[in-house]
C-alpha cells in the first residue's frame, strides 16, 4: 500500500481532469478510488481499475462516432459507471451534462434540446423510458447507453447500447489503436468547457452553466489545501450527479486529491451505508442534517425517561461547551471532565449511529442552516462547516476557516476569491472559478458578469468585523414592510424550520403591513406527536387541521416571534397570522425546485387567494388543489383551512446570551 | 412481448377432491404452459387455495390425474414438490417474524444446500464456501426486489407490503420452475399493487418462471395473466384467455357481476 503522499504536489502542474485521472493510475495504481456496494458487499474499484474503464468507455464512445465539443447527457444516481462516463466523455474534448435523475421526461427534453445533445448516458430502465418518451422531438440524439440492462432485454431499438456493450467496442478499439486515446487526452486544453450543469430554475428556465476545467480545478485544489483533504480521505457520494456540490466534492476533489467515493447501494440505504463507509469528508444540505436531527429526537422523546434524562443532561453540557472545545477555546477543568463522560455515553455512540464518527471535516451549503441546527452537530463534536458558493462559481466562493466558525455566517473568501459588495448589499465574487458562459444565452452571461468581471451573485449580505460574510437573503426577496422594517423572508423561516414539526414555511409581507406566513407540518414528527397523545387522523391534510397541531405550531411561531422581538432590525417581521397548508410543497407540482428550494412567487401566485385571506382577517378559506403523483397523474386536493393569529411581542434589547 | 410460451409443463386432469362429504373441487382439468403466467380466479370458497395445494402435493386428490413435465406424477409430499422446482407463497404470509430478511430469504436456499448440520454450525470450509454461494444467489433476488434497504430489518417490523415481497423473495430464492402465488396483492393498496404486478412481470420475463396465480383483483388478472381459469363451488366454469373470460355469459354471472 502506498504511503500518504503530498497529494497537491502530485497533480500540481496538471490542468485537465482526464490527465488527473492517468496520473492518479500511475501513482496510487492500487488505492481505492470507488466503492459500490453491490450485492450487499462493498466492490473496490483502485485507481488503474478507473483509468482502464475509463479508457475503454471513452473509446467506446469514439467508436460510436462521438466527436470533440459533442455533449454526453449524463443521467442516473451515483454510480460508478456514470462517473466513469463523465471522465470518459472529457478524455474525448467532449462535455457532460448532468441531469437531475427524477425530472419528469418532460423537463428533460428541455435541457436536451437546449444543450443539443446527441449522445445520452442513462442508468436504467426508468431513464431509457423516459428518453423512449422524448426522443422523437429530439432529431439530434443519436444514441442512449444505459448502464444497468435489468428489464431492457426486449428493447430492440437500434440506439439503446449497453454500456458493456460500449466498454467491449472501446476494449476492441483500445487495442487497435492504442495512442489514440492518449493523443485525444494530449489534445485537450484547461480552457475547454469540461462540464455543462443546469441551474435549477428557481426563476425563469433552466439556464446551462459552462464551466472549464481550469474553473473547477482550480475550485477543488483551493477547498483541498483548505482542508489539507488527501489521498486517505473517503467521501459519501449520494446526492445528485447534477447538482453543482456533488460535482466538485465527488468529482473534481476526488481527481485532485485522489481521494476515495463511495456509492451507495440506493437512495433507501443511505443511512445505513453511511454507518458502514463512515466518510472522513463529508457533506450534506441542511436539509439532511435537519432530518438526521428529527430522528434522533423523535426516537429520544420515545426513549424511557432515564435515558431521556442522561441525554437532556449531556447535551445541555454539550451546549455549553462542545464547540468551544473544537475551536480550542479555554474551557474550565470541571466541564472537560463532563464532556469526556457525556463523549462515552452519548456523543461518541450518537455520532457513531449517524455514521460521522470518523468525519473530519463536515460541509453544508445550498441553504442557510438554523444556528440551532448547527451548534448541535458542532457541539457533539463534528467538525461542521458552512460554505457558501453557487453553480456558476463551482460552489466554491467562501469557506469557513477551521476554529474560526461563526454561526451565522459563511465564512471567509476562500484561496484565490474575491468577494465585495454592491451598493444594495448584493454579494459580487470574482475569480479562476468563474462560469465560462451560460450555454447559448450570451444575454444572461451579460446580464450575470459585470464590466469588471464580477459575477452577481443575487444574494443579500455583509461583512462582519472580522471579514466574514454574513448571507441574509435573496437581494431580490429582501423586502420593506410598510412600517419601514426589513423584511428577509428566508431569515424568518429558517428559524421556524429548526423546530422538528415545521417541516416547510413561505413568509408574506413584502409591502404589507404585517407578515404572514403557510407552514408545512412534518409528517413524521408531527405524527409521532399525536400518535403520543392519541390522536387519530387519516393523512397530511387531515393531521394538518387539527385544532391541536394548530396549537403546536403556534407555540413555535411565538417562540420565533419573542426572538425576532429582540433583534432590532427584524423586531417588524414577527408573524401576526399563519395557516397550516392542506398539502405538502411538491418539486412535481412545481412549488419547490428539483433541490427542493422553495419557489416563492409561484407559490404565492398559486395560493393567491389564501394570502388574501390572511390580510383581509378571515377566519376560514376554502381552496382546491391540483396534485401530481410520482407517476403523473393528477388529482385534486380540496380543504377548508383554517387561518389564526400568533401572538406578537414589543420590540426589546437583546438579552445577553 | 418477445416471450415465449413452451409446451405444456403441468397437466391436470379430472382432479376431484372431498374432505368427507365436502367436495372441494369436482372434476377440474386444465394446465399450464411453460413460462405462462396462469391465474385462478373464483369466489371465496371455489377451490382456489386448494387447487394450488394439489399441485404442490399438500392435498391429494381422490380422483384424477397430475402430469408433470409429460410424466404422470405418482403420489408426493410438499417438500418433494419443492425439490422438483415448484415453489410458493401464501395467502396469510408464512415467515418467519423475528428473523432478518436475509435470514428468511436464506431459507429459501435451504433445499439446496448440501452440507449437514455440524458443518453448518462450525460455519468452517465446505459450509462456509456454501453459505457464500448462496448468498450471492440470495443477494440477486434482493437487488431484483429492490429490498436493499430493509436487508437487515427483521420480517415482523415490516409493513405488510412489503412482507409480501420479502415472500416472494424466499421463494424466488429456490429458483423454482414453477411459482405458485396465493393472492399476492391481497391487502395492498394501489402503488402496491403496481409494484408487485411489475415484479410478478420481471420474474416471468427475466428468470422465465411459470407462474400461477390466485388473485381478486379482476384488474390484475385481466391484465397480466396469459390464461385465466375460473372456479365456482369447486367446478370449473371457464378457462381461456382473459379476453374470452371476460365475455364468458356463466363467469359474468357467477363471479364479475353486471357491470363489468
Amino acid at each position: 500500500m502506498s504511503d500518504v503522499r503530498d497529494t497537491a504536489a502530485d497533480t500540481a502542474g496538471l490542468d485537465t481532469f482526464p490527465r488527473l485521472l492517468m496520473q492518479h493510475a500511475r501513482q496510487r495504481p492500487t488505492r481505492p478510488a470507488m466503492r459500490e456496494k453491490e450485492y450487499g458487499i462493498w466492490q473496490t474499484y483502485t485507481w488503474a481499475d478507473v483509468a482502464a474503464r475509463v479508457r475503454s468507455i471513452a473509446s467506446g464512445l469514439a467508436e460510436l462516432g462521438f466527436k470533440r465539443g459533442d455533449r454526453l447527457a449524463v443521467v442516473g444516481d451515483n454510480r460508478p459507471r456514470l462517473y466513469w462516463s463523465v471522465a470518459a466523455c472529457q478524455c474525448l474534448g467532449g462535455i457532460p451534462v448532468m441531469m437531475y435523475q427524477d425530472a419528469v421526461a418532460q423537463e428533460m427534453a428541455y435541457v436536451m434540446e437546449d444543450a443539443e445533445i446527441r449522445f445520452a448516458c442513462v442508468e436504467d430502465q426508468e431513464q431509457v423510458d423516459k428518453m423512449l418518451e422524448i426522443k422523437d422531438g429530439l432529431p439530434l440524439l443519436e444514441h442512449v447507453i444505459y448502464d444497468d440492462p435489468r428489464g431492457l432485454r426486449h428493447y430492440n431499438q437500434t440506439f439503446l447500447h449497453g454500456l458493456d456493450e460500449v466498454l467491449e467496442m472501446g476494449r476492441i478499439h483500445d487495442s487497435h489503436h492504442p495512442d489514440f486515446l492518449g493523443n485525444e487526452i494530449d489534445k485537450g486544453s484547461p480552457d475547454d468547457v469540461s462540464v455543462m450543469l443546469y441551474t435549477s430554475g428557481t426563476t425563469g428556465k433552466p439556464k446551462g452553466v459552462c464551466q472549464t476545467h481550469a474553473a473547477f480545478i482550480a475550485a477543488a485544489r483551493g477547498g483541498c489545501s483548505f482542508d489539507q483533504l488527501t489521498d486517505q480521505d473517503d467521501i459519501l457520494s449520494y446526492l445528485p450527479m447534477a447538482w453543482v456540490g456533488d460535482h466538485l466534492f465527488s468529482y473534481a476533489q476526488a481527481l485532485v486529491a485522489g481521494f476515495t467515493i463511495n456509492c451507495p447501494e440506493s437512495g433507501e440505504t443511505v443511512m445505513g451505508d453511511l454507518r458502514e463507509i463512515g466518510p472522513t469528508y463529508y457533506f450534506a444540505p441542511p436539509r439532511v442534517f435537519e432530518n438526521l436531527l428529527t430522528q434522533v429526537m423523535i426516537r429520544m422523546e420515545d426513549a424511557t425517561s432515564i435515558k431521556r434524562k442522561v441525554f437532556q443532561h449531556f447535551m445541555d453540557v454539550a451546549r455549553r461547551c462542545g464547540a468551544d472545545l473544537l475551536d480550542g477555546k479555554p474551557v474550565s477543568a470541571g466541564d472537560r471532565l463532563q464532556y469526556a463522560i457525556g463523549n462515552a455515553l452519548i456523543y461518541g455512540p450518537l455520532k457513531n449511529v449517524l455514521g460521522l464518527s470518523r468525519v473530519r471535516v463536515a460541509y453544508t451549503a445550498g441553504a442557510a442552516i438554523g444556528p440551532d441546527l448547527f451548534r448541535f452537530y458542532r457541539s457533539i463534536g463534528i467538525n461542521l462547516k458552512q460554505l457558501y458558493g453557487q453553480t456558476e462559481t463551482c460552489a466554491y466562493v467562501c469557506l469557513q476557516p477551521d476554529r474560526q466558525i461563526k454561526l451565522d455566517s459563511v465564512g471567509t473568501p476562500a484561496p484565490n476569491v474575491e468577494v465585495k459588495l454592491a451598493d444594495n448589499g448584493e454579494i459580487l465574487v470574482r475569480g479562476p472559478m468563474l462560469l465560462k458562459a451560460y450555454y447559448k444565452r450570451p444575454d444572461a452571461t451579460a446580464e450575470s458578469i459585470n464590466a469588471d468581471g464580477y459575477f452577481m451573485t443575487g444574494d443579500a449580505g455583509f461583512f462582519d468585523e472580522d471579514g466574514h460574510l454574513k448571507i441574509i437573503d435573496r437581494a431580490k426577496d429582501v423586502g420593506k414592510l410598510t412600517g419601514g422594517g426589513m423584511f428577509a423572508p428566508n431569515y424568518i423561516e429558517n428559524k421556524l424550520k429548526f423546530f422538528q414539526h415545521i417541516k416547510e414555511v413561505v413568509c408574506f409581507g413584502n409591502g404589507r403591513d404585517y407578515v404572514t406566513a403557510f407552514v408545512n407540518i412534518d409528517l413524521e414528527a408531527v405524527g409521532n406527536w399525536s400518535e403520543r397523545r392519541g390522536m387519530a387522523y387519516s393523512g397530511y391534510t387531515d393531521l394538518a387541521s387539527q385544532p391541536q397541531v394548530y396549537e403546536l405550531i403556534r407555540e413555535c411561531i411565538e417562540q420565533v416571534n419573542a426572538d425576532l422581538a429582540s433583534d432590532p432590525k427584524m423586531s417588524e417581521s414577527q408573524i401576526k397570522r399563519f395557516l397550516i397548508l392542506h398539502k405538502e410543497l411538491d418539486a412535481d407540482d412545481g412549488e419547490l425546485t428539483r433541490t427542493r428550494k422553495v419557489r416563492r412567487n409561484f407559490v404565492a401566485e398559486k395560493y393567491a387567494e389564501l394570502i388574501d385571506a390572511l390580510y383581509t382577517g378571515k377566519k376560514n378559506q376554502f381552496i382546491e388543489t391540483q396534485v401530481t403523483y410520482e407517476d403523473g397523474r393528477t388529482n385534486k386536493v380540496s380543504a377548508d383551512l383554517r387561518l389564526e393569529d400568533a401572538r406578537t411581542f414589543p420590540p426589546q434589547p437583546r438579552k445577553a446570551a | 412481448m418477445a416471450r415465449k410460451i413452451g409446451g405444456v409443463i403441468v397437466d391436470l386432469q379430472n382432479i376431484s377432491l372431498r374432505f368427507g362429504g365436502v367436495k372441494a373441487l369436482t372434476d377440474i382439468s386444465f394446465d399450464v404452459k411453460e413460462h405462462e403466467i396462469r391465474s385462478i380466479i373464483g369466489p371465496n370458497g371455489a377451490g382456489k387455495s386448494s387447487m394450488l395445494n394439489v399441485i404442490n402435493g399438500v392435498y391429494h386428490p381422490q380422483e384424477g390425474q397430475i402430469f408433470f413435465k409429460g410424466a404422470l406424477r405418482k403420489k408426493l409430499e410438499p417438500h418433494e414438490a419443492a425439490e422438483q422446482g415448484i415453489a410458493r407463497t401464501f395467502q396469510n404470509i408464512a415467515l418467519f417474524k423475528g428473523m432478518t430478511v436475509l435470514d428468511n430469504i436464506m431459507t429459501g436456499r435451504n433445499l439446496r444446500m448440501k452440507c449437514n448440520f455440524l458443518q453448518h454450525a462450525l460455519y468452517w470450509g465446505a459450509a462456509q464456501k456454501e453459505e457464500i454461494a448462496h448468498r450471492i444467489k440470495v443477494e440477486e433476488v434482493i437487488e431484483f426486489l429492490e429490498i436493499q434497504s430493509i436487508r437487515k430489518t427483521p420480517v415482523g417490523r415490516l409493513p405488510y407490503g412489503l412482507q409480501k415481497r420479502v415472500e416472494l423473495a424466499r421463494a424466488l430464492a429456490a429458483e423454482p420452475h414453477i411459482l405458485l402465488l396465493d393472492e399476492p396483492m391481497a391487502g395492498m393498496n394501489v402503488e402496491e399493487k403496481q409494484d408487485m404486478c411489475r415484479f410478478i412481470l420481471d420474474v416471468n420475463d427475466h428468470y422465465g418462471t411459470t407462474i400461477v396465480l390466485i388473485e381478486h383483483d379482476m384488474g390484475v388478472v385481466m391484465d397480466i395473466s396469459d390464461r385465466v381459469v375460473v372456479l365456482d363451488y369447486g367446478k370449473k366454469i371457464g378457462d381461456g384467455e382473459p379476453e374470452e373470460v371476460k365475455n364468458n355469459p356463466e363467469v359474468i354471472k357467477a363471479y364479475l357481476g353486471t357491470s363489468h
